[in-house]
């Protein structure tokens, strides 16, 4: 393995994979503080060298925290195909990005070759992309799941309606959702996170998100965004979930501190299979996000993006319904401007998706950065180039409950119409039934008033 | 072209414009009032739908949330108002985080500042642990300018709203102070932590050997609101101690919790901590 090159003038060598990987990363607030970032851009440059001549053994041989010492490590390499690896184990990093890009290679040898790699493969792959090859190589991705309806078709572009109330009040939650389904979003889910993460709010929630979705006969899930054990108890008294809902992270310390591991995942999957309304076969919904683990000490040492990778890797295994990361809602101690929430979610989307993810995103800020709602809405137009699955819907993007800012109704259609995407093709056919939406997907006259819902 | 001819068309031009200006009409246009404040409206009541199906049952729960509802669009996009005020409330926040809190507002509250190892805004944003501790030259300062010992120590930092100091402090310390007096506690002498974390109120403990600290701080501002505070307690605290450990009043500020109440409230909260000697989990334990 070579681990030191020569580049303007200078000689680089670095100390193993985890530090290449860390110094080949464009510039990240979590880096920086972690003190792993690379001192000059030629020695990101040199990192970057080094890394594309290392081959995807190298980088599967020496995952950034030991396969002995954590559970998300176990799990993405345990989840891999052996006969893919065994064909593309030779290939330098070099060749699988020439090799993704390449007009020869179609959507489903992409697919195919996803079990090849583990969360640290695809990260290198993508570090020695630019925001071009990151879109383009993601593109050709596709990844449909089922959980009650079908999502991530080609051509359909979904959105889960995020309506939060900062008093966990059903009635102005449904109000939300309604207005949310009357702009054509909510195709994905109504996914709603409560303040109080009690099994009594989980219940109550979910059955007035049910009711609503069975009075007008709404093909979508239904998700309520408490702990997943929350979640679980509540299903086991009688919540009308879809699917169970947890976010995860990208080491086992801190996949520990958000209370999850792989038995209880593989326990809420078997649950759902039995009491979940998604009778599809994929029946759990993730969120991630760059920066999660260094901001709870959980970092192992490792750069932010990579880790981020080893959280799509862990994911894999259970077959998620959707991912979708929130990359830009920590701060600027791991995302510091808009430049680098646009990159980092660039390499979300591309890596979950070259690692075989149905991966939505929400591009995302708080207001203690210098992010700006153009800079989000720049984010949210190259994901829509790069087709990603899916974005949130939230009410003018603002967030009652979470106080950050995500992506609006307004911009789901917008980036629909722009993309010429239409729906799931279920909820399309009860959107075109309903006027809110015509054949191609466009808002029909009376869109964006909810009280369409009232009558009944 | 030479530079000669090019001078004199630029000389010409400017001869024109001039004489234009001299001949422009004089501004008889009547500044009658001003536009519209976008961000003094309620979002509760704001309404934007054209001939909607049923107003009333949309207003009647809108009511209950400031989520933006029944703002209409044009094409996909929002209405200009409804985008513009979305802007306004960012601008809000942004200045709630990035503006200091004015000099003259501590001396009016009698706080004196003292900084933590953040050496700007931008270090403060991007070093959560140096919000927390005190290089030792201030912590010196700290320790000869404060009463020693004390039960119960007040501090107040920015945190990340400016704003939420200058619209809460001077009408939550009185209340506190007010709250303590019949207590018969020792209290400390409160002041001003600038760049302050949550956890410089244990560096606070240390240094002053309290045993009771408060640090009432400045929240992440929201699109709905830029000037919460919340009042972190903690018995016996010293660097690392566990987050548990920590009592939260939360969501001060006129629209939720309003300061006076809640600085009576603290107080009785430093009371019951300074008796059971606990605070956080095993306070209510």
């Amino acid at each position: 393995m070579k681990l030191k090159t020569r580049l303007n003038g200078k000689t680089y060598e670095f100390r193993d994979v985890k530090d290449v990987l860390a110094k080949a990363n464009e510039p990240k607030s979590g880096d920086r503080y972690l003190g792993i970032a690379p001192e000059t851009v030629s020695e990101k440059i040199a990192a970057k060298v080094v890394l594309s001549e290392l081959t995807v053994a190298d980088i599967t041989e020496n995952p950034v925290v030991p396969y002995e010492k954590d559970e998300v490590t176990r799990v993405e390499i345990d989840s891999m195909n052996k006969r893919m690896y065994d064909q593309f184990k030779n290939y330098t990093i070099a060749e699988v990005r020439e090799w993704i890009m390449d007009h020869k290679t179609t959507t489903n040898d992409l697919y195919r070759a996803s079990y090849a790699w583990i969360g640290e493969t695809v990260a290198a792959v993508a570090k020695i992309c630019s925001a071009s090859d990151l879109i383009y190589g993601a593109s050709k991705c596709c990844r449909p799941t089922r959980c009650e309806t079908q999502i991530g078709l080609p051509g359909t572009l979904s959105f889960r309606a995020q309506c939060n109330s900062s008093t966990d009040d059903p009635e102005t939650i449904v109000l939300g959702v309604q207005e949310a389904v009357s702009f054509g979003s909510g195709d994905l889910c109504f996914g709603i996170n409560p303040v109080e993460d009690t099994v009594e709010t989980t219940q109550r929630i979910s059955h007035a998100l049910r009711d609503f979705k069975d009075q007008w006969e709404i093909p979508t899930q239904i998700s309520v965004l408490s702990h997943v054990t929350t979640q679980m108890q509540a299903v086991r008294e009688g919540a009308p979930l879809s699917m169970f809902f947890q976010s995860i992270a990208g080491t086992q310390s801190a996949c520990e501190a958000f209370g999850v591991d792989k038995a209880l995942l593989n326990e809420a999957y078997d649950l759902a299979k039995q009491e979940c309304y998604g009778t599809g076969m994929n029946k759990l919904y993730f969120e991630t996000g760059q920066g999660s683990e260094m901001s709870i000490d959980c970092d192992e040492g490792a750069d932010e993006m990579t880790l981020e990778a080893r959280t799509y890797g862990f994911a894999r295994n259970f077959e998620p319904f959707g991912v979708n990361n929130v990359t830009g809602f920590i701060g600027p101690e791991t995302i510091y401007d808009g430049k680098e929430m646009i990159r980092g979610n660039l390499e979300d989307h591309f890596m979950a998706k070259i690692i075989g993810l149905p991966m939505g995103m929400a591009p995302c800020f708080t207001n203690h950065t210098g992010i700006t709602q153009d800079d989000q809405e720049i984010a949210c137009l190259l994901l829509n180039a790069a087709n990603c699955n899916y974005y949130m819907g939230v009410p003018m993007g603002d967030d009652v409950m979470l106080a950050y800012q995500d992506v609006s109704f307004h911009d789901d259609n917008t980036m629909r119409e722009l993309s010429h995407r239409k729906p799931a093709p279920e909820f399309h056919k009860w959107a075109i039934k309903m006027g809110i939406l015509d054949e191609d997907g466009r808002l029909g006259e009376r869109a964006g008033d909810a009280s369409m819902f009232f009558a009944k | 072209m030479n530079d000669t001819e090019l001078m004199r068309i630029i000389r010409e031009a400017i001869a024109q414009a001039t004489q234009g200006e001299k001949a422009a009409p004089e501004c008889k246009c009547v500044c009658d009032g001003e536009v519209e404040d976008i961000s003094a409206y309620s979002l509760r009541e704001e309404f934007n739908i054209p001939n909607p199906y049923n107003k009333e049952e949309y207003m009647r729960i809108k009511a209950k949330t400031d989520a933006r509802l029944g703002v209409w669009r044009a094409g996909p996009r929002p209405l200009t108002r409804t985008t513009l005020r979305v802007r306004a409330d960012n601008a809000a926040a942004m200045d709630a985080v990035f503006n200091d809190v004015h000099e003259e507002y501590l001396e009016r509250n009698n706080l004196k500042t003292y900084q933590t190892k953040c050496d700007s805004k931008e270090t403060y944003l991007t070093r959560p642990d140096l919000g927390r501790v005190f290089d030792d030259a201030t912590a010196a300062q700290i320790k000869a300018d404060c009463i020693a010992e004390p039960d119960v120590q007040i501090v107040v930092s920015d945190g990340l709203s400016s704003s939420a100091v200058e619209a809460n402090i001077d009408a939550v310390l009185p209340a506190i102070y007010n709250g303590l007096k019949a207590t018969g506690l020792k209290v400390g002498t409160p002041f001003f932590v600038k760049y302050g974390r949550v956890g410089a109120e244990d560096s606070v403990a240390q240094i002053l050997g309290a045993k009771v600290t408060v640090i009432l701080l400045g929240e992440r501002p929201g699109l709905a609101t830029s000037s919460s505070l919340s009042a972190y307690c903690v018995y016996g605290g010293y660097p690392g101690i566990p987050e548990a450990n920590r009592t939260v009043v939360s969501n001060i500020h006129k629209a939720g919790t309003p300061p006076v109440e809640a600085g009576a409230y603290i107080a009785e909260l430093c009371k019951q901590m300074y008796d059971k000697k606990a605070s956080g989990l095993d306070l209510k334990a």
